[in-house]
């Protein structure tokens, strides 16, 4: 594939990763995970597992982490399998990073129905403040790329930056959201609409107007036969 | 008559409130479950059954039926599991999302419910790996689950045992096909096995295995509450109960909201979504059911019913229920070669004529959308994607090949327009293939 990444197994990064093991944090998770699965089916947990690893890669690093080839060779010790069923993995898998990342891994959906309400907005949003798709920013904060449909259809078009979505989005909020990022800052993740809930109607719900003010119970209405209701 | 919000199953759509054990109790769920399990393995399918549940995630396979072909005695050495499929990517499709982080509670209990009908003795849910924080709730809801007893020994006072589990995934859309899925939760790469031998006889780990959607299992519940009558009193014969409809592109208020199968077209739009943008004049064209199926132009779509066999009859197809919407203002040749390009980025590469196809059918798509092509490489295409279609191991390559024939189909006119414009039969420059 002619955009596959290149694949870094230098020197530099054995000596750096070679001795990667797991910070207290992650050893509890990793037997949360190992439980899930049956005995002798250890090798179910190597996607949790990359995935673990790649969050203590990021924590070490302050970005968003990936994986070095020392890093995955010790997941599949862990698990007890040959490093390349662990490799093979970790490059299928689009949320492995193969190379490292920046602080902000800037993921803007592309696909058709974000491309319809505006992510061609988004993405020159992004390219005026100086992100590239593929690359990461010199100062290493942010790194581009543009992503497959992430579900967040009803409220298009949306960017996942690292672990939050920020949805509703047009040329000046991403523009916010990047300079709240780039200050320090915590833009509030969700829709960018002012006064959306989540995936309602823009302007307010059309059904289960109840809910909004109240945790409605309708059990109470269930067998209440309605009679002229709206047809 | 519409839906009234008495008869939606997915109250707390919006999330406006709490998704936590206490606050989904007080809105009915998990209410007396020890009693819907006291009902029985068979009668619970055969309620399922009755009520017309036809599967959520696209295929549209009766649930029941699907539930009754487990094995009814399952052996200690295989035991029977149900995988709950989260794996939502469809592009389109997003009511799985907003069921995991607003409602969770239905789905666990729906999971409970649906194990122990097909002699589960554990529920996995493979839930997409970029819902990070609805991965998050789920995580805590299940935890809440145990906690209270719900599931796990014992369950809701059952006296049987099933546990619940979350698995999440790493981003692969061919990880929503069933088989696929089996390969991820086993910790491989996603790539779809051969089958037969089908789930329900060798699935996970080798063990009996029934793949639902997350909306098939989690309306189960109300369903087993309300009685198969009530469920069954929404929707056209063939079609029934409610459904969470998505609806986004170039609608005035997109949304995600649950309303009765069947329900026309142009009254859900009128309805939740403000109208089309610049009204229906405006219109141009519609996905129906998520990327997957093709699209139908403005006139067929207009006044049909919303259901599996209506937009069948207008050669399209419910899928997911993912509402794509374009007025006249779409590049309606770009948007269906983002999805020419999506498939080829999500094609596993295991089968041949899907991974060299889609790659070649995006290709081609790209130089139509210029017009820098010959009318006859048109033709072509169509003839590509037949060679496509059914070729492959898995729906994907079906799935790539059926948008391109729809727009084909509907929007010749248009790709011959760019192709004469720009000078007509103008061969392109031989590239190698990547």
């Amino acid at each position: 594939m002619a955009d596959a990444p290149i694949i870094p197994d230098e020197a530099e990064v054995r000596a750096r990763w070679g001795a990667f093991r797991w910070n207290d944090d992650s050893k509890a998770k990793r037997d949360a995970i190992l439980s899930r699965y049956p005995a002798g089916r250890e090798q179910s947990a190597s996607i949790p597992l990359l995935d673990l690893a790649q969050r203590q890669v990021g924590a070490e690093t302050q970005t968003q982490g990936w994986l070095p080839v020392p890093v995955i060779e010790f997941v599949a010790r862990e698990i007890g399998v040959p490093y390349m069923r662990v490799y093979e993995v970790a490059t299928f898998y689009t949320m492995f990073n193969l190379a490292p990342v920046g602080r902000f891994h800037v993921q803007v959906c592309g696909t058709t129905p974000c491309m319809l309400r505006g992510s061609d907005d988004v993405l020159a949003a992004c390219k005026n403040k100086g992100l590239i798709k593929g690359k990461t920013t010199p100062d290493g904060l942010f790194t581009l790329t543009e992503v497959e449909c992430m579900g967040n259809c009803a409220s298009a078009p949306m960017v996942q930056i690292n672990d939050d979505n920020y949805e509703d989005l047009d040329y000046d909020r991403t523009i916010a959201i990047l300079e709240t990022l780039a200050n320090g800052g915590a833009p509030k993740p969700g829709t960018q609409e002012p006064g959306r809930h989540t995936v309602e109607p823009k302007g307010g719900p059309t059904s289960l107007t109840a809910m909004v003010t109240e945790n409605h119970d309708y059990r109470d209405e269930w067998n209440v036969v309605t009679q002229g209701a709206d047809a | 008559m519409s839906l009234l919000d008495k008869d939606r199953i997915f109250t707390n759509l919006y999330g406006y409130q709490s998704w936590r054990l206490d606050a989904a109790m007080a809105r009915g769920d998990w209410d007396n479950t020890k009693a819907l399990l006291a009902l029985g393995q068979d009668k619970i399918i055969d309620v399922i059954k009755a009520s017309g549940l036809r599967g959520r995630g696209g295929a549209g396979f009766p649930t029941g039926t699907k539930w009754s072909f487990m094995p009814k005695e399952p052996k200690p050495d295989r035991p029977n599991f149900l995988v709950i499929n989260a794996d939502e990517s469809e592009p389109g499709s997003c009511k799985d999302r907003e069921i995991i982080r607003h409602d969770p509670h239905k789905l666990i209990e729906g999971a409970l419910v649906a194990g122990f009908a097909m002699r589960a003795r554990a529920a996995y849910i493979y839930i997409r790996g970029e819902y990070i924080r609805e991965a998050e709730v789920l995580f805590a809801a299940v935890a809440e689950a145990y906690d209270k007893g719900l599931v796990g020994k014992n369950a809701c006072g059952s006296g049987y045992d099933f546990d619940v589990f979350v698995h999440r995934g790493a981003g692969a859309y061919i990880c929503g096909e069933e088989t696929a899925m089996l390969e991820s939760l086993e910790g491989k790469k996603g790539q779809p096995r051969l089958k037969p031998p089908f789930p329900a006889g060798a699935g996970l780990y080798g063990c009996p295995t029934t793949v639902n959607n997350v909306e098939s299992i989690a309306v189960a519940p109300t369903i087993l509450r309300r009685g198969a009558a009530w469920f069954s009193s929404f929707g056209a014969e063939n079609n029934k109960g409610t459904k969470l409809f998505q609806i986004s592109g170039h609608v005035n208020t997109p949304c995600v909201v649950e309303e009765a199968m069947s329900i026309p077209f142009r009254e859900l739009i009128e309805k939740h979504c403000g109208g089309i943008r610049g009204g229906w004049d405006n219109l141009l064209a519609v996905i129906p059911g998520g990327s997957s199926v093709p699209l139908v132009p403005a006139k067929d779509i207009m006044d049909a019913p919303m259901d599996f066999d209506g937009l069948k009859a207008v050669g399209s197809g419910l899928g997911t229920a993912a509402v794509i919407v374009m007025d006249k203002s779409t590049d309606v040749v770009r948007a269906i070669a983002r999805l020419s390009y999506f498939y080829k980025h999500e094609s596993c590469g295991q089968c041949t004529p899907c991974r060299e196809g889609t790659g070649w059918m995006w290709r081609v798509m790209e130089r139509l959308r210029t017009g820098d092509a010959e009318i006859g490489e048109i033709d072509m295409l169509q003839q590509v994607t037949k060679q496509v279609e059914g070729h492959s191991i898995c729906a994907l390559g079906d799935a790539a090949a059926w948008p391109i024939q729809g727009l084909i189909k509907h929007f010749r006119p248009e790709l011959e327009r760019r192709i004469n414009e720009r000078g007509g039969n103008v061969a392109p420059m031989q590239e190698a293939a990547e």
